[in-house]
This record gives structure tokens, sequence and C-alpha cells, in this order.
């Protein structure tokens, strides 16, 4: 059984089960909970998707079974010192996260679903990453953690943790808009010796394998991911340098506007998605 | 590393099952088949109990490993001494496909009552394609309650992985599962 | 660098097989790979043993080999014999020793 046969066939069954469901008269809001999972999430604007599968769909069952259980999970290592890291003082001002946020369960709960966000004092876009790093600059007088350091990344899966199970929900501002446009324009453009665009792999051709992974709708609800194949969690920037080389294309900066722009997008995009950090992905 | 070389070598792409395929580096497509050949036969001269064992272990210099490095009956021989390993016992849990061979979930099971007089001695665990076949040796006591083990492995390329167990009466038992590992991975 | 963390049932018992987990954080660097930069043989640095006791006696004990996955995993069962601590030990080369200790109530 192809992939695609086994998703169709998947589909017809969920239709099914709802249709029986709805005949017995159970409430389906209950029983089956659109997650991108096993039930695809209905897309509330108009783009080049039918309907929204989060990446944890196109994975193995070994692969998933990794992210399900919260032991297993190699993700929550990076979780568990970030939750240290949350109350440890650093820098001059000797502030830890904490001293201005106090409990990260009720301060940072929902941010991920709305990151990245425009930033007035820079006009432009900046992410939880960046904000994190401004945070310890600007108010802790700390040094900013490296793009791959296990500090910032286990951070960013602490705060993005947070909002675990909670849908993603990008808005268009008159603020943000100019940015989102950039960010869709970057999606669409082809580029690299490939000539390919993120649409052809993520929007025309998920589902279907290349070589011998399955292609995935590209959404970013579960990052920072743990990838199998990095051995450790990494962030949205370092996967989109990792797409732009796969098709041959001179991958964009960690932290560039390019990437924050096309995060944006691509958050936008998975709207509806339940938060997954830390997922776990080939 | 060993590992990212395999990945890398997947830098040609195509798709599979749509109309019109777009295909790059075909060669890479066709030396991929031959390899894959190759190990069938490899697979098919694979066969497990003691004079296999021997066989193969004569004919281990022909395959890819350099003549310096110990094959895995060398690591086997080394942990269990002279015992001959029969088929049996040994249940081991892999998945047919790894999704990426830098992380292989594994479970191994071995039939033993654990009891003070009876019990799993020693679990040995070889990656037969490995530059480095030796996985873990795992020691378990009556206090295991079931000889059992969880794991993850790293896995170079599609091969056999095979488990060695030695009882505490010295007798030894054995079990494989062959696993393809997924190369030319962009990870979806 | 490496951080354990470890999973044992605050309560069993006397008899119950019950399941242990354990997962520390640890690159288990394979000594196979090159720096891409110099082209130098990044050293071998790997959790190279687990040892894992109650009350002192060995209940599950494993040498390690490059060929296991970075952030080492274990699960492993225990016939519970009655209260105690579970000790856990991993080995990195170069001889620094990492535990973690966990008591278990029987009942």
């Amino acid at each position: 059984m192809t992939p695609i046969s086994g998703i169709k066939m998947m589909k017809k069954m969920i239709k099914l089960t709802v249709g029986v469901l709805l005949l017995a008269g159970f409430s389906t809001s209950a029983v089956l909970a659109a997650d991108g999972k096993s039930e695809a999430v209905k897309p509330a604007a108009e783009f080049g998707l039918d309907e929204i599968w989060s990446g944890y769909h196109f994975a193995k069952k070994e692969t998933q079974a990794l992210q399900d259980d919260d032991f297993d999970n190699p993700g929550n290592l990076w979780l568990e010192e970030g939750a240290a890291l949350w109350s440890k003082v650093d820098g001059d001002a000797k502030k830890s996260c904490q001293s201005c946020h106090n409990d990260a369960s009720k301060s940072m709960k929902g941010v991920a679903t709305r990151y990245p966000v425009y930033y007035a004092p820079r006009k432009k876009l900046i992410n939880i990453e960046q904000r994190i790093n401004l945070c310890r600059t600007e108010q802790m007088k700390a040094k900013p953690w490296k793009w791959k350091s296990k500090q910032l990344l286990a951070m960013a899966v602490y705060v993005n943790n947070q909002s675990k199970g909670m849908p993603v929900n990008i808005r268009i501002t008159a603020e943000n808009k100019p940015f989102w446009e950039k960010g869709k324009a970057f999606y669409y453009k082809r580029r690299g010796q490939l000539d390919m665009s993120c649409a052809h792999c993520h929007e025309k051709y998920y589902g279907k394998h290349i070589r011998s992974n399955v292609l995935s709708q590209g959404h970013i609800n579960g990052f920072p991911t743990y990838r199998l194949k990095w051995q450790k969690p990494g962030s949205v920037h370092r996967r989109f340098k990792g797409c732009n080389k796969q098709v041959r294309a001179k991958p964009y900066g960690l932290g560039s506007d390019e990437y924050n722009n096309l995060e944006l997008y691509v958050k936008w995009r998975g709207n509806g998605l339940p938060v997954e950090t830390p997922a776990v992905r080939n | 590393m060993y590992l990212r070389q395999t990945c890398q070598q997947g830098a040609g792409m195509f798709y599979a099952g749509t109309a019109n395929p777009i295909r790059i580096s075909r060669e890479t497509e066709e030396q991929m088949t031959d390899k894959l050949h190759l190990k069938v036969v490899d697979r098919r001269s694979f066969v497990l109990g003691a004079s296999a064992v021997a066989a193969l272990g004569a004919l281990a210099p022909l395959g890819s490993t350099p003549a310096s490095a110990k094959a895995w009956q060398d690591f086997m021989k080394e942990a269990i001494g002279d015992a001959k390993p029969a088929e049996g016992k040994v249940k081991v849990d892999l998945p047919e496909i790894a999704e990426n061979g830098n992380t292989v979930p594994y479970k191994i099971h071995v039939d033993s009552p654990m009891s003070e007089s009876d019990y799993v001695k020693s679990v040995h665990v070889y990656a037969t394609g490995n530059p480095g076949p030796q996985i873990i040796d795992a020691q378990f006591t009556p206090l295991s309650g079931k000889a059992y083990v969880k794991s993850r492995m790293r896995l170079a390329k599609t091969q056999d992985v095979v488990v060695v167990a030695q009882m505490s009466d010295g007798k030894a038992y054995m079990g494989k599962a062959t696993v393809k590992v997924t190369i030319g991975g962009c990870g979806g | 660098m490496a951080k354990p963390r470890i999973k044992v049932p605050k309560m069993a018992k006397v008899g119950e097989i019950v399941e242990i987990k354990s997962m520390i954080s640890h690159k288990m660097e394979s000594g196979r790979r090159k720096d891409k930069k110099t082209g130098k043989v990044i050293p071998r640095k790997i959790i190279n043993a687990l040892k894992v006791t109650f009350n002192g006696k060995l209940v599950f004990s494993a040498s390690l080999h490059p060929s296991v996955s970075a952030n080492p995993y274990f699960a492993f069962d225990f016939k519970v014999p009655g209260s105690g601590d579970m000790v856990f030990e991993w080995t990195e080369d170069g001889g620094k020793v990492i535990t973690a200790k966990k008591s278990l109530k029987a009942a």
C-alpha cells in the first residue's frame, strides 16, 4: 500500500467514522478533535492547501511513538534543561527569566501560537529565539546565546512547550502584513540549481515520496523539533537552511529577516494545528 | 561521520508516483539498485546457525570491512567464548524500514524464567554492516525479572542486526532482524 | 553536558515486574566523524557504560559502543524484591561518572 492510498483510505475511514458517530448522535467535536494527526484541520483562509496535516501525520509509526511518550521523547531532555534555565540568574542585572515573567506555564502560555511578531523598535519581525536573546541583552544585561547553543534551543523548546496543544493562530495585521507578503513571495519563488520553490514539495506533492522520504506539508507547529538526523532539537531557521540547501540554493542566515518573514508565512499556513513542541521528526 | 555520508549520497531526487516524475541523477538510482541487489545476495548467504557463523567468519575479509577491523563474529567469540549459539529464544523487534539510521529504536526479549538458577546472563547486539559492529553488551540478573531491553541504535546502511544471548548455564541463543535504512533523506 | 532522566515507580508490590527507563543527554561522538572545516577526525567521546543497582545489587548493566544513538536511552525490567534505592551510573570516556538515584517503596 502506498502512503498516498494509505492516507486516502484513512480519510475515507475518518469520514465513515464521523458519519457513524453523527448517526449515533454523538458530539463529534468531543470524540474527534482535528489535530492534523489523524484528522485534517480545515484551513480558515484560502491558499494552496485544502486540508492541513501536521508533519506527525507523515512520520513513520516508530518516530510518532518517540514523540508520543513523555519519557521516551528525547526532546524532553532540552525541555528539562530549559525549565532549569528559566530560574537561573544571569548577567549584570542579576535577573533570571522568572524575575520578570514568574510562572512560565502562565506567562508563556499561548506565546508560541502567535510568534513571530512585529517588533516596533526594529521595524521588523522577531521570532521566539530573538525575543529570548533580546530579554537577555536588554533586561538581564547578559550575553546573547548562540543560535545553535544548547541553552537557546533548550529555552526555545521550553517557551514553545508552554503552548503545547493550543492551536497556532497567526493573525495578519497592518503591521505584519508586509512581512507576511514577503514570506509568501519567498515561499513561491523558485530557487537553487533544482529550480524549486517551497510549494513544489510541500504544497503540490505532499504525501508523495521524494526518494525514500514522504514529503510533509512543511508546517512548523512542532519546532524546535528533535530531528533524528540532527540527533538533537533544531530551530525552524536551521530547517529552512537545510531545505534551501536540498534544492541547491544558497541558504540565508540563522536569524535572517528572510527566514523570519518565511517563518511567519509558514506558521500562518499551519493555523489551527496544535503546537507539538518538542516534536520528533526524521 | 559515516552516517552522514550515506545521507548525502541522496543528493539526486525524484518524485515517485506522479504523472510527470522529476528525475535527477539517474545514475545514483541505478547504483543504488545494484547495491541493493548485492545486499540480497549477501543476505541469502547469511544463514543462522553455528556452521554458517564459521563460514561467514571466513568470508568476512571479502566484505567491505577492512582486514584490520574485527568482524562481529570476532566480538561474539570474545563475549561468549566457544559457545555455539542456536537459533531461537531471542526476539528482536526492529523496524523493517528505519526512517533515519541515526536513531533506530529496538526492543529485545529473551525467553527465560529469570530465576536464581536459570537466567539470561548477557545479551550482545551487533550491527553486522556498521564499521564498528558492536552496539551493546548487556548483563542481566534474576533481579531483572525479564530479559528485556529497549534502546536506540545507529545503523550506517541496510543490514542485519544479530542479537546473541548467553544463559546462566553457558548455552547461547541468537536472533536477527534485517533493517532497511533510508538513505537520501531531505527529511520530508 | 550530560544530564540524566530516570523513571522508577515510587511504589510497587514485592515480586511485581516494573519497567525502568533512563535517558541521558550526550552526543555520543563516534570517533569516525570529521570536522567539516579542519578535516580532522573528531576524537571519540561516548558514554561507554551504564550500571544499575538496587540496594547495591546489580539489576542491569551494559557496555555501550559508538553505534548507540545520541542521548542514550535504555528501558529494562525490574522484579521488585522490597524497598530500596535504585542507583544509575553512566561512565563517559575519560572516566567521568554521572549518577542518579531514586527510591522505591515496596508494599
